[in-house]
């Protein structure tokens, strides 16, 4: 059955504050193999202008997944998670994330449609410090594969 | 906070260096725990052919981290890295031997935009097939 359009401009209640840790951004930058300096010495970072360590570009993906959950498992949607895949994924920055940011993401439904047999939904999240500073808005499109109509190979 | 690459000396066809980089099972091991997504078709081969895929498959998200490289070696800042998107077309299929798989990445400026912006455009291979499509940033360079 095709999800419900309905929930098109939906917005979901801002998530509780993710504090980012050097720790875990040397993590994440460990596990994408990237050894640039400017995730793990703050000197390195402080030369580039920044406070202190970034993170990669997509590490914001830790948050914006977490909080897009809240749409994946909303019964009231009813979206086949067994049936999902990630179709698209688009980030746009204010900024790096940096260490030290209490992060929180709202998420709003951005589109829902149907093609090839999939149910095609687009959700936005927005991270901002608890400050009040928009830092990152991730953009993510998933498919839920034959849900719409028939099953189609992707 | 301006990038080391200067616009002046970006005209639209430079290309960015290439990079090729491993996909082995360890690394998608460490992805998931860096970044929490446990999804079984990530790690186990038993479940991941059980749900029609030919073996364990990368991360998307793995993916697109890793062609980002490309942009942020070459920027210098990766904060010069101010839009990033991608489609993912196709599974990078990692099998359980020492090897696993490799990703061909490569860039090439696109457009030149105002306010010192380009925009680039990646494209990523692994098995002699694009993974990536409309794979697509803008950075802001000094």
């Amino acid at each position: 059955m095709a999800l419900d359009r309905s929930f098109i401009g939906r917005t979901y209640p801002p998530t509780e504050p993710y504090e980012v840790g050097r720790e875990k951004i040397r993590e994440f930058a460990d596990a994408v193999g990237d050894p640039n300096p400017a995730y793990r010495d703050r000197a390195a970072a402080e030369k580039l202008g920044y406070p202190d360590v970034i993170a990669p570009p997509t590490f914001p993906i830790v948050l914006s997944m977490r909080a897009g959950g809240q749409v994946v498992a909303d019964p009231e949607l009813g979206l086949d998670y067994s049936r999902v895949v990630h179709g698209e994924q688009r980030f746009v920055y204010a900024r790096p994330v940096r260490a030290g940011d209490r992060l929180t993401a709202v998420v709003t439904v951005e589109n829902i449609r149907s093609g090839g047999g999939n149910d095609i939904i687009t959700t936005r999240a927005d991270l901002s410090t608890v400050e009040g500073e928009h830092v990152v808005t991730a953009y993510v499109t998933l498919v839920a594969r034959g849900t719409a109509a028939r099953e189609q190979e992707g | 906070m301006p990038a080391t690459v200067s616009y002046d000396d970006v005209r639209v066809g430079t290309e960015l260096p290439a990079r090729t980089f491993p996909v082995r099972r360890l690394d998608l091991v460490m992805y998931a725990g860096a970044s929490g997504d446990f999804n079984v078709i990530h790690w186990n081969e038993r479940l991941a052919t059980a749900v029609g895929l030919p073996n364990v498959i990368a991360h998307g998200m793995f993916t697109m981290a890793e062609a980002a490289r490309v942009l942020t070696d070459w920027a210098g800042d990766p904060g010069a890295v101010v839009e990033y998107g991608v489609r993912f077309t196709r599974p990078v299929v990692v099998p359980d031997d020492d090897r696993g798989a490799e990703l061909e990445v490569t860039g090439v400026v696109a457009e030149k935009l105002d306010g010192n912006r380009v925009v680039v455009e990646l494209s990523a291979v692994s098995a002699g097939q694009a993974v990536l499509g409309k794979a697509r940033a803008v950075l802001r360079l000094a």
